[in-house]
C-alpha cells in the first residue's frame, strides 16, 4: 500500500508498575492504520489489546501505567510526546473512542443531548443552537428514530442497542479520523449487534474515517475487518490482511483459536481446544509467550521469543516453527480427503 | 437414541410482581416465562437460545424450582416436581443440577475446593466417612481435570475454566441425571471455552448425563445440541431438531437470529436480516404475537391474535400464523 | 481472605500491633490481678479496701501507689480489678448483643418478607429510644448494680449489628453460590451456616471491636451516673466518679487531685483506643476498596 499512514505505531511497550511486580500489558507492538480502513485487533482477555488503545489515547492512568518507550506517530506528531493539554484537543476531535459498556460511558444526571453537545462544544467554533442541531443529525445519522425526542431523555431511558448509537454518534460528533472500537457490540445481543455493526461499516464509509476494532470475537473481527493483529499476552503475534489471515493462519496460536471455536457454518464432532490457561500477566513464560501451551514448542521456543517478521508479502508473523503447523496443516487436510 | 422422555414441561409460567407505591402492591408482572412447553430426552441436550431479558434463565431456574412457577407441570421422571414438599424436593436434587455462567460468584470464596465439591456429599450423605469422601471428592476432580494438589486451595486461586471446572465438579458430585447449564461458558475466554465444551460432552458420554444447555451463542448451542428450543420474550418460538432448526428455520425470528450471526470466515457472505428496534419490555408485552413489531413479515393478524404453537411435523414446533397459512 | 491471612495482616500493620499490645497488657493485669493488688477479702474481691474514712483524696505515695480517692479507695487497687471488670463487661455486653444481632440480622435478610417487616419494625421501635437514657431508665428499674447495667446495654445495643448483618445478608443471598447450594439440597441451617455467615461476619467482628471501647465507656458514664456498680466497686467510671468533686483542686493549685482524674481516664482512654485501633485496621484489611 503506497497510501500515506495515519496512524503508525512503532515498538509500543506500556507497563504498569504495582506491588506485586511489573505487568508488561503491552510489549513492543508495531502496527499502522491507513485512513478508511478497519483495522482489527483481536485477542482474549489480559493480551494487552485494550491497553493499546489506551496508550494511543493517552489515557492510561500513571502510576501505575507508563509508556515505557516506542512512538505513536498520528498525523507527523508523537502522541508519546504530546502533553495532556495537546492530546484533550485530539481526543474526541481527531480520534475518538467508544467502549463496551455504553450505560457506565454515559453520564446518567445529563441528557443525551448535552452529553453530544458537550464534545461538539468543546471543538467546534458553534453556538449552543446550531450545536443541538448538530446532535439532533448526529442521532439522526445513528438510526435513533425520532431523534427531536431522544435528544432530551436520558441514559436510562435507553435500551442498549440505543445507548451504543447515542456513544457511536458522539464519538463521530467531531468528524475523527480514527475511530477506535473497545468491544463495541460485546455487551449487546446478535440481533441488536448486528445493526451496530452494520451502521458503523456505513458510517466508516460516510465519513471516511479508519477505525480500530477491538474484540475477542473471532466473528466479529471477519465481518469488519480490512486487516487484523492478533494479540496474545503484550505481543502481536500475526498481522496480515482479513482474507489471508483466515484462509491461511500462520501462528500456532491463531490457528488454534480457530479451531477452539463453533463454526456455524460448519459442524464438527469435537473441538480442538486449546490446553491451560492464558498466563498471568505477572508471570509470563521465557521465551515464546505462548510456549506453554503450544502444540509444537520446543526448546527453543522455551528459551527466545521469537520476533515479528515479515515471512509472505504483508503477512508478519511471530514464531520459530511456521514450518511445522504447515506440515500439520497438510496431514489435517490429507484426513479429511480420505475422509 | 431411545425416546423416553427425562423432562416435560407443560404450561410453565413465572410472572413476578412489580410493586409499587407505599403499601407496595402489585401494580404489574414481568411475564418473564409465558406459557411455555417442551420436554428433554434421556441423554440428549437440548439447547435453550434467546437474547437476554428473553426468559431462558429463568426458565431454567424455575424448572429446579429456584424460583417457585407461577403456574404449569415440571414433570420429571414420572413425578410432578411442583407437587413435591420441601423434604421430598432437597431429596429430588440428587438428580438435577446446575451449572452457572459465572464461576466467580458461583463458588463460595471461604470454602476450599474440597469443601465445595464435598458439600453435595456431605447434605445427601453419600459417603460413609471422612476417608471415603475425600476419595471421592479426588475422583471427582481428576474426573473434571483437576489435580489433588489443588484440594485444599481457595476459588480466587484459580483461572476462570478452573473455575468452571470446579462448579463441573460440583454438579457432578452427586451423580445427576440431569444438569441445567446456564451459560457455562460464556464468562471464559475463547480459547478456554473449548475446554469446557469438551469436558461437557465426555461427561455427557461418561455419565449418561442429559443436558438443557441455556445460552445466547448461536454457534456455541449448534455443537453441543440435539435439538434447539428458541425463545422470544417469555415464549417458545420454535423448537426442532438441531438440524432441522439451523437448516430450515421456520419462525421469522429464528431466521432473523441465525443470520444475525457473525460468521468467523471472511469470504463468507450471508443474506442477512437485520431486525428493526429493540427487544420490548416484558411488563408490557406486544399483543398477538409477541414478535410482531419486529417482524419482517408481518400480517394484520399478527397483531391481534396470538399464534399457536404446534407441532409442523417430526417434531418441529412452532408459532407463526405464516405457518398456519400455508 | 482467610483468618490466618487477617491475623497475618493485624500483625503486620503497626497501628493495629499498638492496639493488640494495649489490649494484651490490659488482659496480663487482669489476669495477674489477685497478684498485682491482693484483696483482702478473697471471696469479694471486687470491693476496694479502704484506708479510712476521710472524704480528701491522698496523693500517692509508698502504700498507695495511685494515691487513694474520695473515701480514701485505693485507686491502684480500683484500676487493676477494674480492668477485670471492663473485660466483662465489654466482653459480655457485645458477645450477647452481637449474638441477638446476627441472630435477627440474618433471620431477617435471608427469610425477607413479612418476618423481615416484622423484625426490623421491632429495631426500629428500640432503635427510635435514646440508647443512654434507655439503659439509665431501664438499670433504674431493675436497680442499681453491673449486672442489671450489663442487661440494660445487651436491650438496647444489639440493634446495630442486626441492622449491619440484615444488609450484609441480602447482599450475599443474591450471590450465585447460595443458589448453587440450594440446588445441591442444603436445607437453610446448612445455608446460613455454611455459605451466609461465613461471608458475612467479618463486617460485624469489625463492627464488636469497635463496639467494645464505647460499651465499657457507656457502662462508666452509667456508673458516673450512678446507677451503675455499687459504691465501692472496683469499675474505672465509679472512680471517675469519685473525682466529681475533686477534679478541680483548691485555689491556687487547680491540679492538686490530677490522680483521682487523670488515671482511671486514661485507664478508660487506652482500653477504649486499643479496640478501636484493632477495629481501624480490621476494616481495612478486609475493605476490598483498599485493597488494589
Amino acid at each position: 500500500m503506497s497510501k500515506e499512514k495515519l496512524i503508525d505505531v512503532k515498538n509500543l511497550a506500556t507497563y504498569f508498575h504495582t506491588e506485586e511486580g511489573t505487568v508488561k500489558a503491552v510489549d513492543g507492538v508495531s502496527f499502522e492504520i491507513y485512513p478508511g480502513e478497519t483495522l482489527g485487533v483481536v485477542g482474549e482477555s489480559g493480551c494487552g489489546k485494550s491497553v493499546t488503545s489506551l496508550s494511543i489515547m493517552r489515557l492510561i492512568e500513571s502510576p501505575p501505567g507508563k509508556i515505557e518507550r516506542g512512538e505513536i506517530i498520528f498525523n507527523n506528531k508523537d502522541l508519546t510526546k504530546s502533553t495532556q493539554k495537546d492530546m484533550r484537543k485530539i481526543r474526541g476531535n481527531d480520534i475518538s473512542m467508544i467502549f463496551q459498556e455504553p450505560m457506565t460511558s454515559l453520564n446518567p444526571v445529563y441528557t443525551v443531548g448535552d452529553q453530544i453537545m458537550e464534545a461538539i462544544l468543546i471543538h467546534k467554533d458553534v453556538n449552543k443552537k446550531q450545536a443541538r442541531q448538530e446532535a439532533i443529525d448526529m442521532l439522526t445519522k445513528v438510526g435513533i428514530p425520532l431523534p427531536e425526542q431522544r435528544v432530551d431523555e436520558y441514559p436510562h431511558q435507553l435500551s442498549g442497542g440505543m445507548r451504543q448509537r447515542v456513544m457511536i454518534a458522539m464519538a463521530l460528533s467531531c468528524d475523527p479520523q480514527l475511530l477506535i472500537a473497545d468491544e463495541p457490540t460485546t455487551a449487546l445481543d446478535v440481533t441488536i449487534q448486528a445493526q451496530i455493526l452494520e451502521l458503523m461499516n456505513g458510517l466508516k464509509d460516510q465519513f471516511g474515517m479508519a477505525i480500530m476494532m477491538i474484540t475477542h470475537d473471532l466473528g466479529v473481527i471477519a465481518e469488519v475487518s480490512d486487516r487484523v493483529a492478533v494479540m496474545y499476552a503484550g505481543k502481536i503475534v500475526e498481522y496480515t490482511d482479513v482474507e489471508t489471515l483466515y484462509a491461511n493462519p500462520k501462528h500456532p496460536y491463531t490457528w488454534g483459536l480457530m479451531h477452539s471455536i463453533p463454526h456455524i457454518e460448519k459442524d464438527v464432532d469435537r473441538l480442538q481446544a486449546i490446553p491451560g490457561s492464558v498466563p498471568n500477566p505477572l508471570d509470563f513464560p521465557q521465551g515464546c509467550k505462548y510456549n506453554t501451551r503450544c502444540p509444537f514448542a520446543t526448546d527453543k521456543c522455551r528459551e527466545i521469543e521469537p520476533e515479528i517478521e515479515e515471512i509472505e508479502e504483508g503477512h508478519q508473523v511471530a514464531c520459530w516453527h511456521v514450518d511445522k503447523l504447515e506440515e500439520a496443516k497438510a496431514k489435517e487436510k490429507k484426513k479429511k480427503e480420505k475422509k | 437414541m431411545t425416546e423416553e422422555r427425562l423432562l416435560e414441561i407443560k404450561n410453565l409460567k413465572k410472572y413476578f410482581p412489580v410493586k409499587a407505591g407505599v403499601f407496595r402492591r402489585t401494580v404489574a408482572h414481568v411475564k418473564a416465562v409465558d406459557d411455555i412447553s417442551f420436554h428433554i430426552n434421556k441423554g440428549e441436550t437440548l439447547g435453550l437460545v434467546g437474547e437476554s431479558g428473553c426468559g431462558k434463565s429463568t426458565a431454567g431456574r424455575t424448572i429446579l424450582r429456584l424460583l417457585e412457577a407461577t403456574e404449569g407441570e415440571i414433570t420429571f421422571e414420572g413425578q410432578n416436581l411442583l407437587e413435591l414438599d420441601k423434604r421430598e424436593l432437597r431429596e429430588m436434587r440428587k438428580e438435577m443440577q446446575i451449572i452457572f455462567q459465572d464461576p466467580y460468584a458461583s463458588l463460595n470464596p471461604r470454602m476450599t475446593v474440597a469443601d465445595i465439591v464435598g458439600e453435595p456429599i456431605d447434605i445427601h450423605g453419600l459417603a460413609a466417612n471422612k476417608k471415603e469422601r475425600n476419595e471421592r471428592v479426588t475422583e471427582i476432580l481428576d474426573t473434571v481435570g483437576l489435580g489433588t494438589e489443588y484440594m485444599k486451595r481457595y476459588p480466587h486461586e484459580f483461572s476462570g475454566g478452573q473455575r468452571q471446572r470446579i462448579g463441573v465438579a460440583r454438579a457432578l458430585a452427586v451423580d445427576p441425571s440431569l444438569i441445567i447449564a446456564d451459560e457455562p461458558v460464556s464468562a471464559l475466554d475463547v480459547s478456554i471455552q473449548a475446554q469446557v465444551i469438551n469436558l461437557m460432552q465426555d461427561l455427557q458420554k461418561d455419565f449418561s448425563l442429559t443436558y438443557l444447555f441455556i445460552a445466547h451463542d448461536l454457534s456455541v448451542v449448534k455443537h453441543i445440541s440435539d435439538r434447539v428450543a428458541v425463545m422470544y420474550l417469555g415464549k417458545l418460538v420454535e423448537v426442532a431438531d438441531k438440524q432441522k432448526l439451523f437448516d430450515d428455520p421456520k419462525h421469522p425470528y429464528t431466521q432473523s437470529l441465525l443470520s444475525a450471526i457473525p460468521v468467523a470466515d471472511p469470504t463468507y457472505k450471508s443474506d442477512r436480516i437485520i431486525l428493526e428496534g429493540d427487544v420490548p419490555s416484558p411488563v408490557n408485552p406486544p399483543s398477538g404475537c409477541r414478535f410482531h413489531p419486529r417482524c419482517p413479515y408481518a400480517m394484520e393478524i399478527c397483531s391481534e391474535v396470538e399464534p399457536e404453537y404446534k407441532d409442523y411435523g417430526e417434531g418441529h414446533y412452532a408459532a407463526c400464523h405464516l405457518l398456519e397459512q400455508e | 481472605m482467610e483468618w490466618q491471612e487477617v491475623l497475618l495482616k493485624l500483625i503486620k500493620n503497626k497501628i493495629s500491633l499498638f492496639g493488640i499490645g494495649i489490649i494484651i497488657f490490659f488482659v496480663i493485669i487482669s489476669i495477674s490481678a489477685p497478684w498485682l493488688a491482693p484483696p483482702a477479702d478473697p471471696d469479694d474481691p471486687y470491693m476496694i479496701p479502704r484506708a479510712g474514712w476521710s472524704i480528701q483524696p491522698k496523693p500517692p505515695s509508698e502504700d498507695h501507689i495511685f494515691g487513694t480517692s474520695e473515701g480514701q479507695y485505693d485507686i491502684f487497687y480500683g484500676i487493676i480489678w477494674g480492668a477485670r471488670t471492663a473485660f466483662r463487661v465489654g466482653l459480655i455486653v457485645v458477645g450477647i448483643s452481637t449474638l441477638i444481632g446476627i441472630l435477627i440480622g440474618t433471620i431477617a435478610g435471608f427469610y425477607g418478607g413479612v418476618i423481615d417487616e416484622i423484625l426490623m419494625r421491632i429495631t426500629d421501635v428500640f432503635l427510635s429510644m435514646p440508647f443512654l437514657v434507655a439503659a439509665i431508665v431501664l438499670t433504674t428499674i431493675l436497680g442499681k448494680g453491673l449486672d442489671n447495667v450489663m442487661i440494660a446495654l445487651v436491650t438496647f445495643g444489639w440493634m446495630g449489628t442486626a441492622r449491619l448483618m440484615r444488609s450484609q445478608v441480602l447482599e450475599i443471598k443474591a450471590e450465585e453460590f447460595i443458589q448453587a447450594a440450594e440446588a445441591l439440597g442444603a436445607n437453610d441451617i446448612r445455608i446460613i451456616m455454611k455459605h451466609v455467615i461465613l461471608n458475612t461476619i467479618f463486617p460485624v467482628v469489625i463492627n464488636a471491636s469497635m463496639r467494645m471501647g464505647s460499651i465499657v465507656i457507656t457502662a462508666s458514664s452509667l456508673s458516673f451516673l450512678g446507677v451503675g456498680a455499687p459504691t465501692g466497686y472496683a469499675d474505672w467510671g465509679q472512680m471517675i466518679s469519685f473525682s466529681r468533686n475533686w477534679i478541680l483542686g483548691s485555689q491556687g493549685n487547680a491540679l492538686q487531685f490530677w490522680y483521682t482524674v487523670l488515671i482511671p481516664g486514661l485507664a478508660i482512654t487506652f482500653f477504649c483506643l486499643s479496640w478501636n485501633l484493632v477495629g481501624d485496621a480490621f476494616r481495612d484489611i478486609l475493605d476490598p476498596k483498599l485493597q488494589n
